[in-house]
């Protein structure tokens, strides 16, 4: 293992930007966006020359490692906190710096009329050295510490506009259903320390073989939940919706591009454990089955755009998550998908955002229309993306949805049938509701609102369109000409035993694959295009798509399974602590409070009283005594 | 004549001692009744010391008058001191130690 002491400086220097801007307070208001865009640049610099650092070093010598301190020692138990970057973390702090850089380019302009500013960009730095250090991390503790960091992130960038109280109500729910997810991980750790008395990936990873299954599938499981939480995987999936409330950049880069990913890098990351948990890794796959089809049937009924756009994001994961949980072969497809998708997701959020910004912050589609004309550069970026999203050939989520789906097919027997065809309609579904965002956006008659001038966006909001674009196009050629991704990350995921048996051949998949596709955009194109749209959502809809605009009832499923009997537990243990509890404390103070005012009342002050109840009590003894005794 | 006839004779004047010092208010009628009782104890000690045919019982009678004496003593100066300061001698009314 290659020591390398550069490391620390991809956290450090975003870390020090947050601690500055929140530290400094309003002194920095004139500069602060400057200062946080930088310190993320600078890191994304770092991460560059530790790519090049570790392309120079031979194949086995690449993983960098740097201990910061020692952490925990507790008798047996000791923790470092220690810095892993291996072949699979280097794609994440690329992706991290990268889009995250372009986000707070994009955010200088987006953000430019809001006088809290500086403070978005303090957050924005924490997330961006959080995620670092969730990526970095070389054991699940020190993963853990950033998790909980996105989290708080999260929390405060959903409510960043908290004095709208649906907002703040938003960033509580994301935050509550992540605590959720959290529970999972710490409880994964607990059960790994307990077995196999280690939490670092590495010592994990030697014991597995030495670790009953039934406890890898324990520790696989509450992974699982952790990952479910976090990416809004079905079923802790309600947040992502609702934290569409925070400024569009923050959707771009954390609901979009990397925080939601943690769960596909902790599945990942988790590898030797799900390998050897056949279990958990099947209900790996159902999860993302379930969750891809979920996200997608409800991007169906979304006028919001930003919603849209994230029920996509939950589909997408869902294609990760599936192929996460395909074992060995699926790991480098799923970090493929996950990175094309940072692309195409991030760059039609800042799309999004950009139309926001013409139009007056409205979000909801139907009030849009004819926009290419007024914000050519947003429809070309966008449409970009959108091909990108669809799979079409050559455009990055081509090549990266194509793998996942072949790899589903590969799965063999009815499992390998289902998946397949599941990820095939989820594609078509995909074309469907992402040709419904783009013919409602960009074409058509115009819908607006009396008062909406549509502009295009300055340049520094167009720009790192541009470039997110330019990946959403190349980033999949890039990624598979020559199997590119799959070999870097061959140290890690050696798939040598099963791989390179296509029971379909890829063509016929991606012929599929297309055919779906135009199904779904032609569907799309009769129903929006050929008809004329509404600007208020119709009433008279089906059963179907009553359902699916509400989330499909996800929210009161929640409230009706969980919310309200766990309304019901807390007011019944509430009843109980202070009937049983407190009664029984509350019932002994009475008891004694009670018997000393009756026993008060024979302290009267009469001489007489005391003298006859001396001679009633010297009677009673003696004649106990008399009893007793005869 | 039956040594037992002290015995119930003391046991008499004890309980018109008690009886008294319960329900009488004045001070010195139930100091009184208090001194009635100590010499029915005193009758039934020599009463015992006859039937034994020691002298325990007589010296016990006797350290029981020295005792009495003493607390005549004490006891008549509180009431005499109780009466000058309350221009009273009911027990009833010495009862400050309630409130």
């Amino acid at each position: 293992m290659f020591i390398s002491n550069t490391l620390v400086y991809l956290i450090a220097l975003p870390l020090a930007g947050a601690a500055i801007l929140l530290l400094a307070g309003r002194r920095t208001d004139k500069w602060g966006h400057l200062l946080a865009t930088a310190m993320s640049a600078s890191s994304f610099g770092v991460g560059l020359y530790q790519l090049m650092l570790m392309l120079d070093r031979p194949t086995e010598q690449r993983p960098a490692s740097q201990k910061l301190f020692e952490w925990i020692h507790v008798g047996e138990f000791k923790v470092d906190a220690g810095l892993l970057l291996d072949q699979l973390s280097i794609c994440f702090v690329l992706l991290i710096t990268g889009v995250g850089t372009l986000i707070h380019i994009y955010s200088i302009s987006y953000m430019s009329h809001d006088k809290d500013r500086r403070r978005f960009f303090a957050y924005l730095n924490l997330f961006i050295a959080s995620m670092l250090l969730l990526v970095l991390g070389d054991s699940y503790l020190n993963l853990y510490v950033g998790w909980e960091g996105v989290g708080l992130a999260s929390y405060l960038l959903i409510g960043f506009w908290n004095q709208k109280p649906a907002y703040a109500t938003a960033s509580k729910k994301a935050f509550v259903m992540n605590r959720v997810g959290d529970m999972g991980l710490s409880f994964a750790i607990m059960i790994a320390f307990a077995t196999m008395g280690t939490v670092s990936f590495v010592g994990v990873q030697e014991q597995v073989s030495q670790t009953s299954e039934a406890a890898l599938t324990a520790i696989g499981l509450m992974l699982l939940v952790a990952a479910a939480g976090k990416s809004a995987q079905f079923p802790l999936q309600a947040w992502l919706g609702d934290a569409m409330a925070g400024p569009t950049p923050v959707s771009a880069l954390i609901h979009a591009a990397t925080m939601v990913t943690a769960g596909v890098y902790l599945i990942t990351r988790s590898n030797f454990v799900f390998d050897a948990a056949p279990t958990a890794q099947l209900v790996v796959v159902i999860v993302g089955a379930i969750t891809l089809m979920f996200g997608a049937l409800i991007g169906t009924a979304k006028d919001d755009i930003k919603k849209a756009l994230a029920a996509s994001t939950m589909s997408q994961i869902g294609y990760m998550t599936l192929a996460a949980g395909l074992g060995p072969v699926g790991y480098a497809f799923a970090i493929m998908h996950l990175l094309t998708h940072g692309f195409f997701k991030a760059g039609m959020f800042l799309g999004a955002g950009s139309v926001m910004h013409g139009m007056n912050d409205e979000v909801n589609m139907r009030k849009y229309g004819a926009l290419r004309k007024f914000m050519p550069i947003t429809f070309v970026t966008f449409g970009l993306g959108y091909l990108a999203i669809l799979g079409i050939p050559p455009f990055a989520g081509f090549y990266s949805k194509d793998l996942i789906i072949e790899t589903a097919f590969d799965a063999g027997g009815a499992k390998g049938i289902i998946l397949g065809i599941t990820t095939l309609i989820g594609a078509s579904i995909t074309a469907f509701y992402m040709t419904r965002v783009m013919i409602l956006t960009f074409t058509g008659t115009k819908r607006w609102d009396g008062d909406a001038h549509p502009h295009e966006s300055p340049w520094l909001m167009w720009l790192p369109m541009a470039i997110l674009a330019i990946g959403s196009v190349s980033s999949g050629y890039l990624l598979s000409r020559g199997d590119a991704l799959e070999n870097w990350l061959y140290p890690l995921f050696d798939h040598s035993d099963e791989y390179q048996k296509h029971l379909i051949e890829p063509i016929i998949v991606s012929g599929m694959a297309l055919t779906m596709v135009a199904i779904g955009v032609a569907v799309a194109y009769f129903k929006y295009a050929r008809q004329d749209v509404s600007s208020t959502a119709p009433e008279d809809v089906s059963i179907f798509t009553k359902v699916a605009r509400q989330d499909l009832m996800q929210d009161r499923f929640n409230e009706a399974v969980f919310m309200r009997p766990g309304q019901a537990l807390t007011t019944t243990l509430i009843a109980t602590d202070q009937a049983v509890v407190d009664g029984a404390v509350r019932g002994v103070g009475q008891v004694a409070l009670s018997s000393g005012s009756a026993l008060r009342g024979l302290q009267n002050g009469y001489v007489r009283s005391y003298a006859a109840i001396i001679l009633v009590g010297a009677i009673a003894l003696i004649a106990a005594i008399w009893v007793v005794v005869s | 004549m039956d040594a037992s006839n002290y015995l119930y004779i003391s046991a008499l004047l004890f309980t018109i001692g008690a009886v008294g010092v319960v329900v009488r208010r004045n001070a010195i009628v139930v100091f009184m009744c208090i001194e009635l009782m100590l010499n029915a104890s005193n009758l039934s000690l020599v009463t015992f010391s006859r039937i034994n045919g020691d002298l325990d019982g007589q010296v016990m009678a006797f350290f029981t008058m020295v005792v009495a004496a003493c607390e005549v003593v004490v006891g008549l100066a509180i009431i005499v001191a109780i009466y000058r300061s309350r221009r009273s001698a009911s027990v009833d009314d010495a009862s400050l130690l309630k409130r």
